[in-house]
């Protein structure tokens, strides 16, 4: 554990959106101009200070980095304890990085309570933040909490129509998941001073627990129903499409980008290196959820007139693409599927953008009110062509990389569930590039639609990093998987006792790229 | 131990409550002499609980038996005596403003509240049957009168009828059981009932005695299914009357309940952890549901605060060091959650508005910012949400349930307190999703605005750094379990 940095710079990203709300609270609400600025300047700031997560990561350093430790409540063994891995380190970039984009995206959108609405939005990335970078469980915990009541409010404040049921709903969904996970954090909290007699929350330590089978099994359900309302994953999957449908665009970018990772990250941190033998056990009830989540996702997609909705339900699926990657325990496997989470952060959050930017000019999601938009409208066509190309996994762009990596992963477990997940693919190909042909084929059949203003400046920036990522990790997405490389080794080491870190195996670099995917050691057994 | 009277240093470790006493008395006659001058009435009560608080902190690691084994001064009676103080305090600062509003002399009222922080004082720190009892009658008949304090109001004077009834009611229950316990062990004094029934069997007879005392404590936290009183009680009564009772008094009983329970009754853990099991199952779960359907406010912080004697009793229950430190750490936080609460609703309280209906909280936000930002942390607090100072208290009772193998009545408070945000969440909707405002300003005078700020602090303080809380909790369960006989069941 270390921390290259030399000074706090997980606090500094951490706190860096916190100074941007006080500054806002100081400020006259009247003032909105002033307001926006800031919050794009704190924005802006947040994600330069996190890029040295990128540009100082040591991918040969298994280990954490970066790591702070403070005491925090000494007398129960809580700290205040921060580090990060590659697999963190990304989601922290993603965070901040689609932090940037929210605000930016809300300049013209929001324009009732707009300093309130910038607290709630600057407040929401420090708990996103904090919970990526905590490595105490309590203070995980805490931030996981924190995040509720801000997205609570942008909801029920700033979402449409139906926003205070979809609000509510999408809180105590999550609440009650994460409330019995807290018992399940308490019953590995009270098993490590059994065993050792010490009292701590470090997430280090419990990763070298044994915990007995029995045991191990109330734990996985526990930290399951979390995670799961959060991923989410069939059947808790009922507040996604309400919460998204009712939120404001940067909200449900936000939503989609980030807040569905919590869940994913919580199996990959805490699920699987806690309690492995758990997570063998139950690996085909989570597939089978998984598989449903696919299908299920992906029809109901298809079947919707709301566009909103329609991206939404596309979010059910390929998260439960991303739980069946994870859950075929190969190192592969598990790689696609983080790599998949980016991904999806990418792309959905960059549809729901593009759902966005129509609906403040036309006020309306119905897929039917559209038709033919390429033409007045050509850039965002342009651009919404290639993130449906990202979210189906053409090749060249992002989404292929993660699907294939997660097919290959999954095929040497079982060639039923490869099969499975491609046919979810060949679905999620149907209803995208259908919607793409209701929306912006033809001829402009709706009068309303005739004088729409393409992309302002403004808002192609919105899309210009998120465009550059879906090349980049299309093409090269090298970096992105060495910084992989340690997280998903050590994962592995966990849940497969047999296995040999690849990094010491093959003595040097050799990640698995793509196609040309090294064939590492296989986990065995699981079926 | 002297064999007749009281010995000097009797005295000198009551002085916390003498001073109370001083105080009461010569507010009265103050009252008497310069009438009409409700500020100085306030001035000198706030000045005797403070000059108590100071003598009390003075006695922090003392841990003596006094009064011929009558009173315990040690830290548990140390830290709930603090609670009673601190709430005392802050119920007054709400008190004079709305005294003025509803239009009420001052005198009596004070002197009242003094005398209901004495018996509460006592609560803490008798380790006797008798001086428990007396302690809780002081304490009970000043509420009686406070509750009813506002003569033309219809509502405080059922209510006062109500909670005396049944107050009385529940009084004859505990005490049948404090008779029966003294006729099976033949004495009054917790230690003496504690190696009494260390030394003989569980028989029919003293199993009804314990389950009389439950009974009986259990109306006077408002433990379902004993709460009946307690929603009209509280919204009939005076705004920081209830606040206090809704506090001070279920602290103060919670005390009562852990001496007797656990430092008196400790040979009988086995049967009593069924029975507050049992009692705290229902009481967070009919306390969280009849809150959820309720429109007045204080009726709704009522149901509330049924629901949160039910997480106490889960410490209870869980009858470990831990699980005394749990409760202890909860009461205290939930003392600033829940005055917080109270001095909002208090401040909606003007010449034409009541003031304590959901609806009255209407676009609270657009009015008054601050207070209803004070109004979101408190309800988030109160529903359990970080990093507020009600998750710390909901962590450690739940972290004692688990420690100890209570994994299921865990799982029923989680649940619970996830039902429960929902009904917290409803006001944080009136107060910042919905615009309608009714009545004249909102004004938050200096006395208000120190109470929310005490409330505030309080809340985050305790949620983002409970260090120092739970040191407190910790020694003051440690005394507490070292306490004589107790040793022998309590703790191990």
């Amino acid at each position: 554990m270390s921390n290259a940095a030399g000074f706090p710079l997980l606090s500094l990203i951490l706190f860096t959106p916190l100074v941007g709300v006080v500054l806002l609270l100081l400020t006259d609400r009247r003032q909105e101009e002033r307001i926006r600025w800031i919050a794009n300047a704190t924005a802006g700031v947040g994600f330069l200070v996190s890029l040295p997560l990128w540009f100082w990561y040591d991918t040969q350093d298994a280990g954490w980095q970066f790591v702070e430790r403070l005491a925090w409540i000494p007398s129960i063994g809580a700290e205040y304890f921060l580090g990060v891995d590659g697999f963190s380190a990304l989601l922290i970039l993603l965070t901040t990085l689609m932090g940037v984009i929210a605000v930016l995206s809300s300049w013209t959108a929001i324009t009732v309570r707009v300093k309130e609405y910038y607290v709630f939005l600057l407040a929401l990335q420090t708990g996103m933040l904090g919970a990526f970078m905590a490595l105490d469980f309590l203070l995980f915990f805490l931030f996981w909490e924190v995040m509720l009541v801000p997205m609570y409010f942008l909801i029920g404040i700033w979402g449409s129509d139906n926003r205070l049921y979809s609000a509510i709903k999408f809180f105590l969904f999550t609440l009650v998941g994460s409330v019995v996970m807290l018992l399940g954090i308490l019953a590995v909290y009270f098993y490590h001073h059994s065993v050792t007699g010490v009292y701590t929350f470090d997430v280090t330590q419990f990763h070298q627990l044994n915990i007995p089978d029995g045991l191990q099994w109330w734990i996985f359900l526990a930290f399951f129903l979390g995670f799961a309302v959060k991923v989410p994953m069939f059947p808790f999957h009922t507040w996604l499409p309400d919460a998204h449908t009712d939120a404001p665009t940067a909200g449900s970018v936000i939503l989609a980008a980030v807040l569905l990772k919590m869940g994913t990250y919580g199996f990959i941190r805490f699920s699987l290196p806690i309690v492995p033998e758990a997570t063998a056990a139950f690996v085909p009830l989570v597939v089978g959820l998984s598989i449903i989540g696919i299908i299920y996702g992906a029809l109901v997609a298809m079947a919707q007139k709301d566009w909103k909705r329609l991206v939404a339900y596309s979010s059910v699926s390929h998260m439960g693409m991303v739980m069946l990657g994870m859950f075929a325990l190969t190192p592969v496997g598990i790689t696609g599927s983080i790599v998949q989470q980016l991904n999806h952060g990418i792309s959905t959050g960059a549809l729901f953008l593009i759902v966005g930017i129509v609906y403040e000019r036309r006020h309306t999601r119905e897929i039917a009110e559209y038709g033919g938009l390429s033409k007045v409208m050509p850039v965002y066509a342009a651009i919404f062509l290639v993130m449906t190309m990202s979210s189906i996994g053409l090749p060249t762009l992002n989404g292929f990389i993660g699907e294939v990596l997660i097919l290959q992963g999954i095929f040497v477990v079982s060639k039923f569930w490869a099969f499975v997940a491609a046919s979810g693919i060949v679905l999620g190909a149907a209803y995208m590039l259908w919607l793409y042909q209701r929306t912006m084929f033809g001829n402009v059949t709706n009068p309303k639609n005739e004088g729409l203003p393409d992309l302002s400046m403004r808002e192609i920036w919105t899309f210009v990093p998120l465009l550059i990522l879906a090349v980049w990790i299309g093409l090269y997405p090298k970096p992105f998987l060495d910084r992989l490389e340690t997280s998903v080794d050590n994962v592995m080491a966990r849940v497969s006792s047999d296995y040999t870190p690849r990094l010491a195996a093959a003595g040097g670099r050799e990640a698995p790229s793509g196609t040309a995917g090294a064939q590492a050691p296989v986990r065995g057994g699981t079926r | 131990m002297a064999a007749l009277g009281f010995s000097p240093s009797d005295f000198y470790y009551l002085l916390p409550e003498l001073i109370l006493t001083a105080g009461a008395l010569l507010l009265l006659l103050v009252n008497v002499i310069v009438p009409r001058r409700d500020d100085l009435l306030f001035g000198l009560s706030m000045g005797t609980l403070a000059v108590s608080a100071l003598v009390l902190l003075s006695f922090a690691g003392v841990d003596v038996v006094v009064s011929r084994g009558l009173l315990a001064i040690d830290g548990f009676a140390l830290f709930f005596k603090l609670i009673f103080l601190v709430s005392a305090g802050l119920t007054l600062m709400m008190s004079a403003p709305y005294l003025r509003v509803e239009g009420v002399r001052a005198g009596e009222y004070y002197f009242l509240i003094l005398c209901a922080t004495l018996g509460m004082m006592f609560m803490a720190s008798g380790v006797d049957l008798i001086t428990l009892f007396i302690g809780l009658e002081t304490m009970a008949v000043a509420f009686y009168i406070l509750v009813g304090y506002l003569k033309p109001s219809h509502r405080s004077n059922e209510a006062a009828v109500k909670y005396f009834l049944l107050g009385a009611f529940s009084l004859g229950i505990l005490l049948y059981g404090m008779s029966i316990v003294y006729g099976m062990t033949g004495s009054t004094r917790l230690d003496e009932i504690a190696v009494a029934l260390a030394a003989q069997d569980g028989s029919l007879v003293l199993s009804l005695g314990m389950i009389l005392l439950a009974a009986g404590m259990g109306f006077k936290i408002a433990a379902v299914p004993f709460h009946m009183w307690a929603p009209d009680v509280y919204e009939g009564a005076p705004t920081p009357v209830t606040a206090f009772l809704s506090v001070g008094s279920k602290a103060a009983s919670f005390a009562m309940l852990l001496r007797i329970f656990i430092e008196g009754l400790g040979a009988l853990t086995p049967d009593w952890q069924v029975v507050f099991a049992f009692l705290a199952v229902v009481t967070m779960t009919v306390g969280n549901i009849a809150a959820i359907t309720q429109s007045n406010m204080k009726r709704m912080l009522a149901y509330s605060s049924i629901a949160h004697a039910g997480y106490v009793l889960i410490g209870v229950v869980a009858a470990t060091e831990r699980g005394v430190v749990a409760a202890l750490v909860y009461l205290w936080v939930y003392l600033f959650m829940q005055l917080g609460a109270f001095t909002v609703i208090t401040m909606l309280r003007r010449r034409d508005v009541v003031g304590d209906e959901l609806k009255d909280m209407s676009g609270l936000f657009a009015r008054s910012p601050i207070a209803a930002v004070a109004m979101l942390l408190f309800m988030l607090s109160l529903g359990g949400i970080p990093p507020t100072a009600g998750f710390m208290g909901k962590v450690w009772i739940f972290g004692a349930a688990v420690d100890q193998g209570f994994i299921w009545l865990a799982v029923v408070g989680v649940v619970n307190s996830a039902i429960s945000l929902y009904y917290y969440l409803r006001v944080v909707v009136f107060m910042f999703f919905r615009e309608e405002t009714t009545g004249s300003e909102i004004t938050l005078g200096p006395a208000l605005a120190t109470a929310l700020a005490v409330g505030v602090v309080g809340t985050i303080l305790f949620g983002i750094y409970p260090q120092w809380l739970f040191d407190q909790a910790q020694n003051a369960a440690a005394l507490f379990g070292s306490g004589a006989a107790s040793a022998m069941h309590g703790f191990n």
